[in-house]
This record gives structure tokens, sequence and C-alpha cells, in this order.
């Protein structure tokens, strides 16, 4: 697919683009009505309720009656609001999300774009959306909502450093910043994964991510018991699915970035394993980070804004440095012994 | 140069997820710090007081129910005892009993109501439904007991409405284990968790000479290291008969006071475990009351624990069927004087906390 | 302590009642601790409520109300340290602003009261004592339409702002009758 992209652009090759999107929309729109539907039978019974299941089998048609839902409903711009701004933020906040998946090598085939720099195109799109949340937190004028913008906003550039130098120990290893590359200096095993002598890195990784991602116990940007429901209080409808749907997404990149990053691929736990698909084993590596971010939801509460910043940069900006140096020292001495 | 920043003014409330129904508070925000408060109050405010002043006694019973709706056998209470007080009148010993064993069951009812809508503030969501699923038993025996939930309408001058159905002590009974064995079980999940300790120590704290002044009462007076409960204090109904301790704590911040609760409920479990050991086989749950009360005239104030501090009635009677005049001090609204206090230099996370910890039920604070 | 079932106690004199076998120790103390400390027309009347388990109830001149509640509050024999219930009530004669009070560390009860007239009714407020007294103060404010001289912030606390009227009083008539 690689080869594509290099290629020049035609008519024909821009429509097999057109339809690679397509596709890959369509899977990722297919991955968010079930996660959804996941996290909401995983908390549910977390929780000794039963979850959803009324609309369909098992509840399966429950999120896309939800969205339908969402779809139909009226939409409301608040006649204080800024129209254009309040427009536009739920598309910014959603198109960054979705295109940071192109870099992402689902298995030794499957891989959209095959970028030099993809770790870099992909934390670096990943903050655009930050914007999106802070001007439809400014355009709704909603004080409710400027708070959770202005914690979004606090977050993101607090917790943006300590993931992207957590990532430098994996690129300094793999001395690439093509995902690819990384994941085939991963292969031949759990034993040969990122996770172990990056450990450091990919705790902090998973911290800085849920962070990123404002999810539970860092949902501080739309935490329902203080700003009522933060920066999205004034959307409906389809905006308000489109901040949802951006948020789902980031679950599903984020997911994926750690299985790449930090759990070799789609790379078998074992060689003899290996009859099975690389991609099984990427969903199945992916999956389990999904379900985490769902089981700390259902566990944990809420950190507070303050200890948020603290945490960022008393804790986890020291750390990281010091595994950048630990990484290096580990590459000098192991490049001497041999 | 000094950046120019100007206040924010932000009501939080009457419709906010956080305070716990109709109540609103004005504060001035400064970036997320806040530099003042104005509670505003009365959304809820039906006027009970006003209300009773047409209302024969049995009637106003009914209305108690209403003011603090997760405590409500202990306001049917406050109103029995002080009109009892009034006349003078025996309560039998099996009314008794089953006075306790309710109010007990309500305390718990009421603690685990608490415990799990504060977790909820403070973004833990799972426990809330776990205490809810140990309040709804308690609700279905107050259920078989009154045929009522929430509003039971169950204690009448001089007893109690109705006696206990058959095999309804011996449930209480099984229900004292079985939820000491889910507290160990709550107490593994929250208590030690570090997220919850650091959202809750030092927060919103307070002097115990600062309780006394404000009048607080119940955990948020114990919470500063004044060991004060009614039941022990003031002793009525048959409290001096069941041995149980007045958990105390000396912090005066947000997690002495939760500490507090969770305590608390373990005592509620020991007294139910011996009012049902004593529990009299049989006997009147109705004591020789005329059938229409004329309650002698006088003035009597009474105040018992309930849930939330101290729950008092203060009637006037002129000799009539219906009080002169009939007050009550609401515990929720005595306590909350002291919020504007505690939210000075707080940030807007702590509004929640802090408010979380006084806990309020806004129809009695409105009454 | 009373059973309660006594007869119906007479309406107080200014002279404390004394009813033999139910008397309080303190009665006669405190009487004369208040005319001490205080002022010699301090205390109009002091007896006990046997109806409230013998609770002493004082009405203080309304004159020396906040003097009578500092002594009470800082004196070493008093130390009525907690407010526990502040009422107001319209006795259709008169209005009465009534104080329960309790010492923690001595663990003895009191009940003060004021009384005022029904036309301009004011009372010293306490707030400046117990901190309990202010909200409680507001509510009767509120309520009644006792004015409280002194008190930091006198507004209404449960009806909206522009009401008109106090719904406690006697003579209050109802916007809606039906209701």
């Amino acid at each position: 697919m690689a080869d594509y992209v290099l290629s020049a652009f035609t008519w024909q090759n821009g429509l097999l683009f057109f339809i690679w999107t397509v596709i890959t929309l369509f899977a990722v729109l297919g991955f968010v009505t079930y996660a959804i539907y996941f996290e909401r039978k995983v908390i549910g019974w977390m929780q000794l309720r039963i979850g959803p299941n009324r609309v369909g089998p098992l509840g399966l048609l429950q999120t896309v009656a939800d969205i339908a839902k969402l779809l139909m409903k009226e939409d409301i711009i608040p006649k204080a609001a800024v129209r254009d701004l309040f427009i536009i933020a739920p598309a910014l906040t959603f198109v960054p999300s979705f295109v940071v998946i192109a870099t992402i090598p689902f298995s030794e085939s499957i891989t959209f774009a095959d970028l030099n720099i993809g770790i870099l195109y992909y934390l670096a799109l990943s903050s655009i959306s930050t914007i999106g949340i802070i001007i439809g937190s400014w355009a709704s004028n909603n004080k409710y909502s400027l708070l959770g913008g202005m914690r979004s906003a606090a977050q993101m550039i607090s917790y943006e450093i300590p993931l992207v130098l957590s990532v430098v120990g994996v690129i300094l290893m793999s001395s690439s910043l093509n995902l690819r590359v990384i994941v085939e200096g991963q292969l031949g095993g759990v034993w040969h994964w990122n996770i172990f002598p990056q450990i450091i890195g990919f705790v902090i990784f998973i911290i800085a991510a849920v962070s990123e991602l404002n999810r539970t116990p860092f949902d501080l940007p739309e935490a329902e018991s203080e700003l009522v429901a933060g920066y999205h209080v004034e959307y409906t409808g389809f905006r308000f699915a489109f901040f949802m749907l951006a948020e789902y997404v980031y679950v599903f990149a984020f997911s994926a970035m750690a299985t790449v990053l930090f759990l070799g691929g789609w790379d078998a736990p074992a060689p003899f394993l290996s009859f099975i698909p690389g991609l099984i084993w990427f969903l199945l590596k992916f999956s389990f980070f999904v379900f985490f971010l769902f089981w700390i939801r259902a566990t944990l509460p809420r950190i507070r804004v303050d200890q948020l910043m603290s945490l960022a940069w008393k804790v986890l900006l020291p750390l990281s440095l010091l595994n950048i140096l630990l990484t290096v020292f580990a590459i000098e001495i192991h490049k001497w012994i041999a | 140069m000094a950046i120019r920043t100007e206040e924010l003014l932000l009501n939080v409330g009457p419709q906010h997820p956080s305070t716990h129904g109709v109540f609103r508070v004005v504060v001035h925000i400064d970036g997320e710090v806040i530099t003042s408060s104005d509670p505003v109050m009365g959304y809820l405010h039906r006027g009970t007081e006003k209300l009773a002043e047409n209302l024969t006694y049995t009637q106003i019973i009914p209305y108690t129910d209403r003011m603090d709706y997760v405590s409500a056998m202990t306001n049917n209470y406050v109103l029995c005892h002080a009109v009892e007080t009034l006349m003078g009148l025996e309560i039998p010993e099996r009314a008794e009993y089953l006075r306790v064993i309710v109010m007990e069951l309500q305390r718990i009812a009421s603690h685990l109501l608490w415990w799990g809508t504060y977790l909820l503030d403070i973004g833990a969501m799972s426990p809330f439904l776990f205490a809810f699923r140990d309040r709804e038993m308690i609700l279905d025996f107050f259920n078989e007991l009154c045929g009522a939930r929430l509003t039971y309408n169950y204690m009448r001058i001089g007893g109690v409405k109705w006696d206990a159905p058959e095999g309804w002590i011996e449930k209480i009974r099984n229900y004292v284990p079985y939820l000491r064995q889910q507290l160990i079980e709550y107490d593994a999940l929250v208590n030690g968790n570090e997220i919850f300790l650091a959202r809750l120590k030092g927060v919103g704290k307070y002097s115990a000479e600062d309780a006394i002044n404000y009048g607080l009462s119940g955990a948020c007076l114990r919470s500063t290291g004044v060991k004060w409960d009614l039941r022990k204090d003031r002793p009525y109904s048959i409290y001096n008969r069941f041995e149980f301790d007045v958990p105390v704590e000396t912090e005066g911040d947000c997690y002495a006071r939760y500490l507090i609760r969770f305590a608390e409920i373990s005592e509620s479990l020991k007294i139910l475990e011996q009012a049902v050991e004593q529990f009299p086989a049989e006997g009147e749950t109705m004591g020789k009351v005329p059938r229409v009360l004329r309650v002698p005239e006088g003035e009597v104030y009474v105040g018992i624990e309930s849930p939330r501090g101290e729950i008092g009635c203060h009637i006037i009677s002129k000799g009539k069927d219906k009080p002169y005049r009939l007050k009550f001090r609401r515990p929720s609204f005595v306590n909350l004087q002291i919020l504007p206090k505690l939210l000075e230099g707080e940030t807007m996370t702590n509004l929640v906390t802090i408010l979380g910890s006084i806990d309020i039920v806004v129809g009695e604070v409105d009454a | 302590m009373s059973d309660g079932i006594q007869k119906d106690q007479p309406t107080p004199n200014v002279e404390p009642v004394i009813e033999a076998p139910a008397e309080p120790v303190q009665l006669h103390v405190w009487h004369q601790l208040l005319v001490d400390r205080v002022s010699q027309d301090a205390v109009i009347s002091c007896v006990p409520n046997a109806k409230n388990n013998d609770l002493i109830t004082i009405i203080v001149n309304p004159e020396h109300f906040l003097s009578t509640a500092t002594v009470l509050k800082n004196d070493e024999q008093f130390q009525f340290d907690y407010c526990r219930n502040v009422s107001g009530s319209d006795l259709e004669t008169h209005m009465e602003v009534a104080y329960y009070l309790c010492s923690m560390t001595l663990n003895h009860e009191v009940c003060i009261k004021a009384t005022t007239n029904r036309e301009t009714p004011e009372v010293q407020s306490l707030t400046s004592v117990w901190e309990t007294a202010n909200w409680n103060e507001r509510e009767i404010f509120d309520l009644l339409g006792i004015n409280f001289t002194g008190h930091p912030d006198m507004r209404r606390i449960m009806m909206p702002d522009n009401w008109v009227g106090h719904p406690l009083r006697k003579d209050y008539v109802p916007l809606d009758p039906e209701v």
C-alpha cells in the first residue's frame, strides 16, 4: 500500500485513496460503535448492572440507535455563541483524531502511510484537537465550558511533554521515527518487546495518554460533577456526536499507538504462535488497552487540577528525562560490550 | 507587566449535578480559585412550618417525611418525640424497639446514599451503584414494613403505625452480617485509594472552636474531635440500652468526615444487632393515646441525632389539636452555614468536595 | 426529672416560679449570676419548663439581650458555647425569639428568650456571639419580619427578595388562599 502513496497521483490512484479512506472511516466508526457498547457492558458488569440489552440482540444496536438519535436531534446554536467558531470546533477536534490513524501499521501488510516521521506526525496532529476543544469552549459563551476548555489547554500542554519524552526512549532503541521500523525492531517474541526495557517510558506513556484522552481519572475538562459537562456543555445533536466520536477515535488511536510502540505491534508473543495472523495479535493487544481504559474508568475517582499539574511537572517530566538518560547509557554500554 | 484579569461570577446551581438538589452557590472565581461565595437557597421552601400550623399533629407527620427525604424516619421520630414529651406519653416497649430499628436502618441507608453520591462527586462512579444495591435492601425492608420506600409516614404519636410483619426481624438479623461483609469490601475498594486520599485530606478543614461556634452537629462536629452524639449525650428513646461507640476524628477535614460516616454505619449495625436480639416477642405498638390529640399548653424543644446531625423540633402548643408554632431545627441548614468560610481560596473542584462532605439534603435546608 | 404529666404551668411571672420537687439547682444561682454580671434588670423571668425536662427558660430584657448572651457564652460558670436552636414565633400579642443554648464543657442547657412588639419588631442580633444565629436570624427575619439589629447580613433567605409580607405571621394572608 505504501507504494501507492509514492506513485504518481492519477485519477485511478486518487479514487483508490478515497475508497481506502472511506473503508478506514467505516472501520473506525464500527470500532467506536462497539467500543461504546463494550464500555457500557464492561462498566455495567463491574457495577452490578446488565448494561444495554434492549436494542437488537444483546443490545448490539444500542449505540447505533444512540447515534441515530443524536443525528436526528435539533441542532441548537446558542444565541450568544460565536457562530462560526462554534460550528468549526467539532470538526477541528475530530479531523486530527482520524488523520493520525493513517500512520499506524496494523500488520505487515496493512499500513496506510509509511511515514519516516510517523511518531512526530502522530503526536503533532493529535494536539490540534485541543485547539478545537478550546475554540468550542470559548465559542459556546458558557462559563462552565470555558473553564473546561482552559483545563483542557493546561492539561494538554502539561502532558504533551512527558508523552513525547516517554517515547524518546523507544525512538533511541530503534533509531527511527518510523512506526513500521519500530515494530520490526521488536519482532521475535515477547522478550523483544519494548515494554520491558522501556517499562518507565511505558508507564509514563500510559498515564500521559489517559490524560491526553481526557478520560478518568484525568477527565477534568468534562468533569461532570464540577463543570456539569465541561467544554461541550452547549453542544447538542451531531456536533456533540463529533466530540464524542473524536474522544473514542483517540481511544482507538492511542491504544493502537501503545501496541505499536511497546507491545510489538503485530508480533506474536512467541515464535511458535506466529501461525495466527499478525492482525489478530494486534487486535488482541489493542483490545487490552481499550479494556484497560474502561476498567480504570469504573475504578478510580477523579484527580484535582493542581494535583494533575504537579503530577505532570514534578513526577512524570523528571522521570521521563531519567528514562532517556538511562536508555542512552544502556545503549552505549551495550555498544561498548559488543 | 501584570496581566489584567477579571473575576468570573459563576452560578453553581440551582441545576447542577453536585449541589444535590435545587441549591445555588454564587461564587466569584479568579481562574479556578474561589474568592468569595454566597449560598442561595429557598428553591425548595414549601413552608412546612406554616403548613403545620393548620394541621393536626398526626397530619404533620407526612410533611416531616418530605423535609429530609433520605432520612424520613428520624424526622418522623423527632416530631412524635416532641409531642410525646409535651404530653408525657408512655411508649410501648415493642414500639420503641421498632422505632430504634427503623431509625438505625435509616441512618445506614442515609449514610450509604451519602457514601455513593459523595464518591460520584469525587469522580468515582462504581461505588454509587454498590451503595445503592445495599440501600435498596433497606428500602425493601421499609416497604415491607409500611408500604413506602422513601416517605414512610410510619411513626405515630404514641407508637408506630404498623407492627413488624412475620419474618421481618429475621431479615434484619441476616442483613447485619451481610452489610458488615460488604463494608469490608468497600473499605478495600475506596478508603486506601491514593487519588481519593489526595482529594480529601486537608480539604475543607476547620477547628473544633469553629465547629461549635457555627453550631455544626453530627459528623461535621465529630470530625473535629468533639464527642457529641445526642444518642449518648441526651439519650432519647431506648438508646441507653445499647452499646455502641461514637466515632470521632480530630483532623476536621473532608477525610475525617468521610471516615466518621463510614464508621457510623458499623456502629448502627451494632445497635441493630442488639435491638434485634432484645426485640420483645409480643406487645402493643401503640400507646394509650386519645382519639383526638389535644396537646396540653406548653412549649418544648427536643433534639435527636439524625444522620446529618441534630434535628430538633420546637413546639409551642396552646392546648389545641394543632400546634400554635412548630419549628424544626434542620441540621443541613445549620451545617451549611460554614460553607462560605470553607470555600474561600479553594478551587472549583474543592467546592464539590466540601459541599459533599457537609452532606446536605436540600429538602431539609429549605424545609 | 419531670415526667411531663404535671398540671399546666402557670404563665411566667416576673418572679421565678418555684415548683418544689422539680426545681433545678442552678435556677437561683444563674438568675443571681446574670443579675450580678449584666444588670439588675437583665432578667425578666427565670423559670424551669416542666414540660421540657425542666429546661431553665430565661426571658431576658431585650435591652440587655446581647450583653446577657455574651456573659452566657464567656462566663466560666455558664460557658454556653453551643447554640442548638434559634426559633422565632408570633404570639399575636407580641413576638418572641428563643435561643436554645448548650455548654459542651459543662453539659448544661438553657433557653433564653427576648420579646418584642409586633409593629416594629426588633431584637439585638446574637450572630456576633454564636455564628449559628446568622442564618437562623435571617430565616426569622424572612418569615416573621423580626429585625435583628447588628446582624451583618440582614436579607431574606428562603423567600424571594421581592416578596411582600412575612409568611409565618399569624395575620399573613397567603397570595392564593386555595393553597
